[in-house]
Parts: structure tokens; sequence; C-alpha cells
């Protein structure tokens, strides 16, 4: 039984356009760690919005999602709000401007714990801050836990927005591009923390991403997207050694290696 | 923080002597002779050397400048021999027109300029927040394009129209607000209130136009910012995010811009004061202007600066008390 489920999610903007996620569908077993691949303008960060409810202005979905054996798809926008944050947790792309420059990270934290339980006093959700930092490896928390985002470099940013993700310990993290942000000696320090995370506390993952590397790292499984379509869908290791589909091969070939021969980048051709 | 603080009044108070120094040579040197002025028809030459010697003008440009900043520091004593007089810091000289301390005549009017620029702050304020809020939810709706009509009408009307308009309509035809009449406020206190309700809305129009612009413009900014998408990705109520991660970004710069608007007018609203016959600091420079009482004209000049400059570092130090990024001497 799988812990979320994807059917036929379509998102569009408008009724006249072209979707820009057509109909996909995949699923999350819990605990497990699923990557999803694509150029950008593949309807990757789309999919996460819409299993989260949170479309910009103008755009619909259809589709089924279930998490859990709710249908997220079906419920009011009040009971949604009960799975966001809680049992679902998002990491953005970009920290800095992910975290409210006019809060110190342990209100955003604090706030992101107290709105899901009742009855929790400001020093106790303090508290709870505090550990969520101490768990993403921050030093000094106690300290820190009272500075504001700008104070931060972007690493530790990006591990803030973790600590808020896994303070309220959320069955199902969806972590959007959450390295590309980032400075490249930052960008494995913040994977090898999201497979501590998932290790630790047995929450299932989502990463998306357009960076294969990334993907091999983390990911069990792996959804290759394009123009808002399912490409290809297998587990990790299939799809790096043995992928069915030439977009995905083409994908992977586009990665550069180190011992590779060729003098240039290779290009994915331009349909973007 | 400290350091900050000293810099920006040490930078403060270099301004308000340059602007010292460019009114007095704007007035004092490129104007008619005053002591022809006060001397009147009936003249001679000598006549006019004593006055010009009574008001220190018989004295080298730079002699009289020092000798103002003598008198605004620690005053100064006019004339000589037996009919000296003594003016008391901040001396700001005598009026040639009705020989009072300047001083004294700015701060018996300063209490009214400072009761219609508080008024008409509270009413623009008010209005610019909430016509700026109501035209960010309703983006583009009836309710958006109605407000966005009636700021267009608010920011071009002129001021003195607008004011002759409101008085035609609400005090000689329908009669709701009584004539203006100067009356203190422990003597009737409706009175009193009823004169400034038509200069309050007068000014407040045309700042609570754009307010509601620039109030409309920042919470769909902000609205549209990332830290709103982890606001909502976390759960929070829809109030909550309005409340904490909109408003609070959208709304700072407003207040500190009010701030700046508001210093602005305690130096005078000149043209509302003298169509609405309020006796204040704009009036007063409005009346001096026609009547070329140049001490006057100076003081109220240097008055309007000294708030500006104020203001703006009050807006400073407010800013880095409210939005921690511009905080200063914090390390990073």
């Amino acid at each position: 039984m799988s812990l979320l489920s994807v059917r036929d999610l379509t998102v569009r903007f408008g009724s006249s356009a072209p979707p820009v996620v057509d109909g996909i569908g995949f699923s999350v077993p819990a605990g497990g760690a699923l990557g999803i691949v694509g150029e950008s303008g593949s309807g990757k960060s789309m999919t996460s919005l819409a299993i989260m409810g949170l479309l910009p202005p103008g755009a619909s979905r259809t589709g089924t999602v279930f998490f859990d054996g709710q249908e997220l798809t079906a419920l009011s926008e009040r009971k949604m709000r009960e799975v966001r944050g809680n049992r679902i947790a998002m990491v953005f792309q970009d920290p800095l401007s992910s975290l409210n420059p006019y809060y110190t990270v342990g209100t955003q934290i604090a706030e992101a714990y107290r709105s899901h339980r009742s009855g929790v006093g400001r020093r106790a959700a303090r508290q709870v801050a505090i550990e969520a930092m101490e768990r993403v490896h921050i030093k000094e928390a106690g300290r820190r836990v009272d500075d504001y985002p700008h104070q931060f470099s972007g690493g530790m940013r990006q591990r803030v927005m973790i600590a808020m993700a896994l303070s309220t310990e959320p069955e199902l993290i969806i972590a959007d591009e959450p390295t590309t942000a980032l400075d490249v000696t930052v960008q494995a320090q913040i994977l090898d923390l999201l497979a501590e995370v998932r290790r630790d506390t047995g929450a299932a993952l989502i990463l998306i991403t357009h960076d294969l590397a990334v993907v091999s790292e983390v990911a069990d499984n792996v959804v290759v997207m394009r123009h808002g379509n399912v490409v290809e869908t297998g587990s990790t290791e299939q799809i790096f050694s043995d992928p069915r589909e030439a977009y995905t091969q083409a994908l992977l070939d586009a990665v550069p290696r180190i011992d590779d021969e060729i003098a240039s980048l290779r290009s994915l051709g331009g349909d973007l | 923080m400290t350091r900050y603080v000293v810099h920006r009044v040490a930078g403060m108070l270099l301004v308000l002597f340059l602007v010292c120094l460019f009114t007095y040579i704007i007035f004092f040197v490129l104007s008619p002779d005053p002591a022809v002025q006060i001397c009147g028809k009936n003249c001679t030459p000598d006549r006019i050397d004593q006055i010009r010697a009574n008001l220190g003008l018989d004295q080298p440009f730079l002699t009289q400048f020092l000798q103002f900043l003598q008198g605004l520091f620690v005053g100064r004593d006019y004339g000589s021999g037996a009919s000296v007089v003594h003016c008391p810091a901040p001396c700001l000289g005598y009026s040639f027109q009705t020989s009072q301390i300047v001083t004294d005549m700015i701060m018996q009017r300063l209490p009214v300029t400072a009761v219609v620029a508080i008024g008409a702050a509270v009413l623009w304020l008010l209005a610019g927040v909430i016509g700026g809020l109501i035209s960010a939810v309703r983006e583009g709706k009836f309710a958006d394009r109605f407000i966005a009509g009636l700021t267009l009408g608010g920011m071009s009307i002129p001021n003195y129209v607008l004011a002759l308009a409101l008085q035609y309509v609400f005090v000689v035809k329908l009669q709701w607000l009584p004539f203006p009449q100067a009356v203190p406020f422990a003597d009737d206190p409706a009175q009193w209130f009823l004169n400034f309700i038509l200069p309050w809305t007068v000014l407040a129009i045309g700042y609570a136009s754009s307010y509601t612009r620039l109030t409309r413009a920042n919470v769909l900014d902000t609205l549209g910012e990332n830290f709103v998408r982890t606001a909502k990705a976390k759960g929070l109520r829809p109030d909550l995010v309005w409340r904490r991660h909109a408003l609070r970004p959208a709304l700072t710069p407003i207040v500190t811009i009010a701030g700046m608007d508001f210093a602005g007018l305690l130096g005078g609203a000149l043209i509302t004061e003298t169509v609405f016959g309020i006796n204040g600091v704009g009036k007063l420079a409005a009346d001096s202007i026609t009547k070329n009482d140049q001490p006057v004209i100076m003081a109220v000049t240097l008055l309007a600066a000294f708030f500006v400059v104020v203001g703006n570092m009050a807006v400073d130090l407010l800013y880095s008390a409210i939005d921690p990024r511009v905080r200063v001497g914090m390390g990073t």
C-alpha cells in the first residue's frame, strides 16, 4: 500500500491552453524516496504544488491524489490545511526568499509546529524549534534560534527550511529543487541531510530536481518528466543503467562526466 | 548603533546649516532692501540708514549671517545704546511688519498646524491602507477599478480647487458644516472640531490616493513572495498568512513614508490653511510672502527644513527597528 498515489493528475492554466501537467501518475511507498526529474518547464514543480493544493491563481487541477488512504483532491481547504506542513511538508528551492525576513528562524519553525499542535505554548514551541535545528546540525541552535534568515548562509538557511519541515514529523517531505540555489559543496551536505532525515524519521521523500546526480544519490525510484508527461518510471538503478526511453538516455548523456572524451557538452535539443 | 546615530545627527546638522546659509543668501542678499519697505512713504536717507543699522543690515553679509546663527543658538541684541532689545535663543529675528519676535509668532501657530497635520495623517493612513487592502483583495474586480478611479481623481485635483469646492458644497450650499470661526478648543470643542473636518479631508485626499496605490502594489507584491507560499505550505490559517506574512512586509514601507510626509506637513500646509483661514504656520508663510516679511519667511523655511530632516532621521531609525535586515551594527 503506497503512502502517496497520484492518478491522472492534470494541471492547466485556463481552459484552452495545453495542460502543463498532462494526466500523470506515480506512487510513493511509506518511507520511500522518489525522484522526479526533468528539464525546467517539464511540470515537476506544478506537480508538487498540485499535490499540496497550492497552485497559483488561474491554475486548475483534475485527477486524484491519495495520501494514506485519504483523497486529498476531495478535501475541503480546512482539512487540507491540516495536512499541509503537518503530514506533508515542503522544502523549496530558494531558502532566502522562502523565509520571511521579518521573523527569526525560531519563530518561523515554531509557527509551523504551533499551527498543528493545539495548546502548545511559546516556550515549548521554541524548544521544538531548537531541537529541530539541532537535528539538522545547526551549531549553537539555542542561540541561533533567535537569529534572522539574513544572518545565515545559504546552506544554513536550507537547513532551517528542512528543520521547519521536519518539526511536525511529517510522513512525506516534498523537496522542490532543494539544492539548486546552493554552492556545489553545500549541495552534497544538504542531500546527505535529507537522506539522514529520511532514515531517522522514516518520512517518505519526493525529490524534484533537474539534476540527475542528485537523484542518483537519494532516490529509490525515478519518474522522468517531459512536457507535462511521464516519459519513464523505474527504479533508480534501472533508469541509470538501462534507460528504456530515448529521452531518458539523452538526459543521462547531457550530464557531463569527468572521464568523458567529448569536448563539448551535449544539449537536449531546443524545444524550450 | 550609537555611531550610526551620531553620524546621522552630524549629517542632519550639516544639512540644516546649508539650508540656513542658502535661505539667508536668497532672502537677505537677493531680495529688495527691507529698510526701504519699513520706512514707508515719507522716508529720508537718514531714516533708512538708521533702520538698517537697527536691523544690522549695514553689516557685511558674513557678519549678518554669523549674527543670525548666534541668535539661533545663544540669542542676540538688536540696536545700540539705550534702545537695545534682546532677542533670546532660538532667535529668528523680528518681523518687519509687526515687530513681534518671529520665534513667538511661530510657536503660537505651530499647535494649529500640528492639529491639521495629525488629523490629516490619521485620515489618509486609514483611508489609504484600507482602500489599498480592498483593492489588493479584489484585484481586477469592480471594487479595485472603482478605487483606482477615485485615487486617480484624488491625485489629480489640486488642493485649492478641492478646498474651495468642498467649502462651497458643504458650508455654503448644504450647510452641513458651520462657517469656520476661530475658536479655542476649550470654549467650543464641537465648533473647533467641525472647523477642521474640511482641512483634514482636503489634505488627506491627495495623500490617501497615493497611499492606496502604494498599499495595493505592496500587498500584491508581497503575496507573490516565496515566503508567503512557505507560510501556506506550513498549513497556516489564511488570516495568519495575511497578518504575519503579507501585511507586515507590505505595510512597513508605508509607515515610514507616512512619517516623512507627516514631518513635511508640520512645516505648514500653505494652500489649505490659507483657503480655510486657519492661523497656522502655512498661513503665516503665505502672509509673510505677500508682505515680503523676510525674517518670517526665513524662519518658516528653516522650520520646514528642520521637520523634514528630523522626520527623515526618525524614519530611518524607526525602519531599523522594524526591519531586522537594516538593523545597524549587527553582524551577519
